[in-house]
């Protein structure tokens, strides 16, 4: 189904200054990978049984996947809403998605504290159908499979096999891979309906699963634009300025939408009480709604003169307001009591960093010996 | 590009994405505000509990040094590594004896925390692989080593703090009371800590029985209780109950204001709204298939 | 009042009220209940007298002068009443190869009849030629004159332990006699010296109730040997509530708090002296303000220097409480350091990667 467009791959040096320099903080954190599984996670990370869930499942995990939601969210446009003028964007969205996951899964591993019991996931006698992480986790690990299926076509093309014999696979794939996202990032939301306590009334509502879809969305879109024009801006290619242009009007629906859903929650359940109610609270709530409202304000005014510069700002203030939602809802409003404090510890962020330095090493690497980026002069 | 076809207007799509959101807003939201879990509100007769009244204790600490004996727990060692230290529940404590004083320092109470074996236990709804559970038969919530992943979503789920981790160990575990289930409780008939209290102020027993005791003494004592009993209803309703006296707060002792309904309950009612039936995600395959069958065709 | 009463080999006799004194006493210290005092005394009253050998080896013989040195009521001279002490070498009149021949009589006329007392480690390195009695080694007399007893009582820190001998780096290889003999049932009486009442009671249970009495694992009588003197401390509250004597002659030393800091190893040490005290007045080390030394435990006493502190065995809570909520969770530099600068970098990245982007329409990079 991607063959109605041609892809090339970028065809330059891998070793350059900054891959060395990932690949330095990739060695550096494998380090203390190796330290977390020899000593315990109290060694390397400053979780405790107060914030039982630190950056790694809020970044890694939350943000990381939702980051990797530009295939997700360009699928939604493409196969659902029919526009196919996007399908060049789809690959490098594709790959972002299936690095984010895959890479996310990577980091649950580490996270758990107990993961010689893993298989315990895929035995359907231990599931508890009532728990939503059984549903975040199957489907995090079937999306992760998908993804790599629809990517499948870059790797076949690469070595020349017939993608039209893919077809098949790749059809199930797409309807599986608009359905498990569907579920699971609203799901990510939901886990946090069970914390009635220690989630603040500003950001504990009903709602929750339906701000995280929405938001995941958006900052796909959001994550599609700022990497397309990373890239190009970096590989000395065109801008593809008319085809994120059009991506704006969604976003700029989605921005609004979430924002009157966010009000909408807080009026309907009388929560508009608390706002002032806690000054750093307050200054994170009114942060966040100032990163979706910015940008969707912005790109409506600005809509008639869109510019790379200004849609990667815009873009980028949306990822932003998406990021500090979710670190807001999993870890700066949730708490379990004023007498505990979490901030990561200097190991832990280094295994964060690790992760997020292997993504972008495996990024380059496919990105320079697989067609994953639209070809400059092949456009129909 | 194929731009050209296919054009739909915004008005169009406007439509489309409003229908969506709104089900999905419909489905979210609605059976939160219509379905409310009473499965468990009155727990069977034969569910064990416990009985704390605040008002007897005096704060021996027999029960936290009975229960590491019954359980065989490591010592929360102090700097000089001579006392059992423990400020809080913690993976090597699964009771400890609290003090509250008022800033007056005229008022003070002592209280114990351990597991409160909620009768629809938010740790139990949220374990993905079925680690934690409650038994039937006792009403005990317990923790399975053979089953655990270690997400810890346990921890996250619990509104009093219970289940904790050993964050120093490669191979750790999640502990937490489990009223002696594993230890004392099988040969003696009673949990360690009911059974050395010397003043009579942890009592073990049926639960249901044990709420028409502390109801009882608050009826008695209408000038020394305060007249709620804590853990009938918070949450849900817990298998251990507290008693406090007048001067003394449920608040004051730690105990976190909960609504009635479970946090279990509320959750799963949301997320089961969307997933229990299953039909949702059909019904989306089904839809997406005809859109891509027909969108394929244009 | 029985005839063995009236004609001790030593001193003067045992009065009616001294006796009953020793036998409740000594019910006590066994931990039997009151109405076990008349039995006791039945039984050390009809039973005929048990012969008694008792060797001496590496020693200073503060066991034996322990023993008679408690005069109110007489223990020692009970215990000699009570048995019937063939062979002793500080106390028998014999000397020389009279001596050693009366040994060998003893031996053979009483063969698995007589309780063999041990005072004083064997040397077991060259061989054992560190310690040799007419001409005899140690270990020689002990493998003889014990493996023909009935069962063996070693008295002290040395003969259970190996004592002060054993001290690192041994040069004499001092050893208990219950590694060296293991087919008799040895009964170890440790402390440097051992209670009295310890040895009395021992010895009139094996007489009342011809058995032995339930051991712990270091073959003490667990009557007196069950217990941390931890656990049973006189000075126990200043422990639980943090009072400790920093040093000797000061303030807290003065107040009599806890000696534990001084280095005292009663948190490591099982033996009953909080409750069976010394010299008549009941006084004992902690009491005095020393330290425990631990000489009842077979690594702790001559093993770990005097002044060490130890790790308690049994831990509990101290004596204040937690208050209802306390300040938890961590907060590192390093990883504000680092995580504030990969946020700030990511940021600046951005930034400058907006300000390298074109801000025309269509243009081309």
């Amino acid at each position: 189904m991607q063959a109605e467009c041609v892809y090339e791959k970028i065809d330059r040096k891998l070793m350059t200054k900054p891959f060395l320099f990932f690949l330095l903080v990739l060695l550096a954190s494998t380090v203390v990978i190796a330290i977390r599984f020899a000593k315990g996670l109290g060694f390397v990370s400053n979780m405790s049984d107060g914030y039982p869930w630190g950056i790694w499942i809020t970044y890694d995990v939350v943000v990381g996947t939702a980051f990797g939601c530009g295939g997700y969210a360009l699928a939604i446009l493409i196969y659902i809403l029919n526009k196919r003028e996007f399908t060049p964007l789809i690959r490098s969205a594709l790959l972002t998605s299936a690095l984010g996951y895959s890479l996310a899964g990577f980091s649950v591993v580490v996270d758990l504290g107990r993961y010689w019991n893993m298989y315990g996931l895929l035995l359907p006698t231990r599931w508890n159908l009532s728990s939503v992480l059984l549903e975040v986790a199957l489907c995090i690990m079937a999306y992760t499979l998908v993804l790599w299926v629809e990517f499948l076509p870059t790797f076949a093309e690469r070595f020349g096999i017939d993608v039209k014999k893919l077809e098949k696979v790749t059809m199930v794939a797409v309807i599986l891979g608009l359905i498990l996202p569907t579920m699971h990032q609203s799901s990510l939301g939901s886990l946090h309906l069970i914390s009635t306590v220690k989630l603040s009334p500003l950001w504990h509502s009903s709602f929750l699963p339906l701000l995280f879809l929405v938001s995941v969305v958006l900052m796909g879109y959001g994550m599609t634009a700022v990497e397309s024009l990373l890239s190009s801006y970096s590989f000395k290619r065109p801008y593809e300025t008319h085809l994120l242009k059009k991506l704006s009007p969604y976003m700029i629906y989605l921005g609004f939408g979430w924002l009157i859903l966010r009000f909408l929650d807080l009026i309907f359940f009388e929560k508009m009480k608390y706002l002032f109610s806690d000054s750093f609270l307050s200054v994170m709530f009114f942060l966040e709604v100032f990163l979706f409202l910015v940008p969707s304000v912005l790109f409506w005014s600005d809509r008639q003169n869109l510019t790379p510069r200004r849609i990667f700002i815009y873009s980028f203030l949306y990822v932003l307001g998406g990021t500090l939602y979710r670190f807001n809802v999993y870890l700066v409003a949730w708490s379990p009591g004023d007498n505990w404090v979490y901030f990561p510890s200097f190991m832990e962020t280094l295994i964060t960093l690790g992760i997020v330095s292997l993504e972008v090493l495996i990024y380059l690497v496919i990105v320079k010996k697989f067609p994953v980026l639209p070809a400059t002069q092949g456009v129909k | 590009m194929k731009e050209g076809k296919n054009v739909e207007t915004r008005r169009d799509f406007l439509k489309k994405l409003f229908t969506g959101a709104a089900s999905v807003a419909a489905v979210t939201t609605f059976p939160s505000l219509s379905l409310a879990k009473t499965k468990y509100y009155y727990p069977p007769d034969y569910w064990y509990g416990m009985l704390y009244d605040s008002t007897k204790c005096i704060g021996c600490k027999s029960c936290v040094v009975a229960c590491k004996k019954a359980n065989n727990l490591p010592p929360e060692l102090d700097e000089y590594r001579i006392y059992d230290e423990a400020t809080d529940l913690t993976a090597s404590t699964k009771t400890i004896i609290k003090v509250y004083r008022s800033e007056k320092g005229d008022v003070s109470s002592f209280v114990k925390r351990q597991c409160m074996h909620c009768v629809d236990p938010a740790c139990v709804s949220a374990c993905p692989v079925s680690a934690m559970n409650k038994d039937e038969k006792t009403g005990i919530v317990y923790w399975r080593g053979d089953r655990c992943i270690g997400c810890r979503y346990c921890m996250i789920a619990c509104p009093f703090e219970v289940p904790k981790f050993e964050w120093g160990k490669a191979f750790p575990k999640i502990v937490k009371c489990d009223l002696c289930l594993s230890s004392y409780l099988p040969k003696n008939g009673i949990t360690a800590c009911a059974d050395v209290c010397p003043a009579g102020a942890i009592i073990f027993g049926y639960r249901n029985e044990l709420l028409e005791e502390a109801k009882t003494r608050i009826k008695r004592n209408p000038d020394k209780y305060l007249p709620h009993v804590y853990g009938e209803k918070e949450g849900g309703g817990t298998g251990v109950l507290y008693l406090t006296s007048k001067a003394v707060s449920f608040r004051n002792l730690g105990f976190p204001a909960i609504p009635d309904e479970s946090p279990a309950a509320y959750s799963e009612s949301i997320h089961h709204g969307i997933y229990r039936t299953l039909a949702p995600p059909f019904l989306t395959v089904g839809a997406l298939y005809f859109l891509l069958k027909r969108n394929n065709k244009e | 009042m029985s005839r063995w009463l009236k004609s001790g080999p030593v001193g003067e006799e045992l009065s009616r009220r001294d006796f009953l004194k020793i036998c409740t006493i000594v019910t006590a210290t066994l931990g039997l209940p009151y109405t076990m005092v008349g039995k006791i005394e039945a039984a050390v009253k009809s039973k005929q007298r048990p012969p008694v050998i008792w060797l001496h080896f590496q020693e200073c013989t503060g066991c034996t002068e322990t023993l008679l040195r408690v005069s109110k009521p007489d223990v020692g001279k009970l215990i000699l009443e009570l048995i019937s002490l063939d062979y002793h070498e500080t106390l028998m009149a014999a000397a020389g190869h009279q001596a050693e021949e009366v040994l060998t009589q003893m031996v053979s006329k009483n063969e698995g009849k007589y309780i063999c007392v041990v005072e004083g480690s064997v040397p077991l390195k060259e061989g054992g030629i560190y310690c040799k009695i007419g001409g005899k080694k140690a270990v020689d007399i002990l493998k003889e004159v014990g493996g023909r007893s009935k069962a063996i009582v070693a008295v002290g820190n040395c003969a259970s332990f190996g004592g002060v001998q054993s001290v690192d780096p041994n040069p004499t290889g001092a050893t208990g006699v219950y590694k060296i003999i293991k087919d008799k049932p040895v009964i170890n009486i440790p402390g440097c010296p051992p209670n009295a009442y310890n040895i009395l009671s021992t010895l009139m249970y094996v007489l009342t109730f011809s058995k032995i009495p339930k051991l712990d694992k270091y073959n003490r009588p667990k009557f007196a040997y069950g217990r941390l003197i931890h656990s049973h401390c006189p000075r126990r509250a200043h422990f639980d509530s943090g009072r400790f004597a920093e040093k000797f002659g000061d303030e807290g030393h003065r107040q009599g708090w806890c000696l534990y800091k001084l280095g005292c190893k009663g948190p490591v040490t099982y033996a009953n002296c909080p409750t069976t005290n010394f010299n008549e007045e009941d006084v004992w080390p902690i009491s005095i303000g020393h330290p425990c030394v631990g000489c009842t435990e077979p690594k702790v006493g001559f093993h770990i220097p005097v002044m060490e502190r130890v790790q308690p065995l049994e831990i509990t809570p101290p004596a204040g409480y937690p208050p209802i909520k306390t300040k938890e969770g961590k907060v590192s530099a390093g990883g504000i350091a680092l995580a504030s600068g990969a946020v700030g970098a990511a940021l600046g990245a951005a930034a400058m990667a907006a300000s390298k982007l074109p801000d025309k329409e269509d243009e081309e990079s």
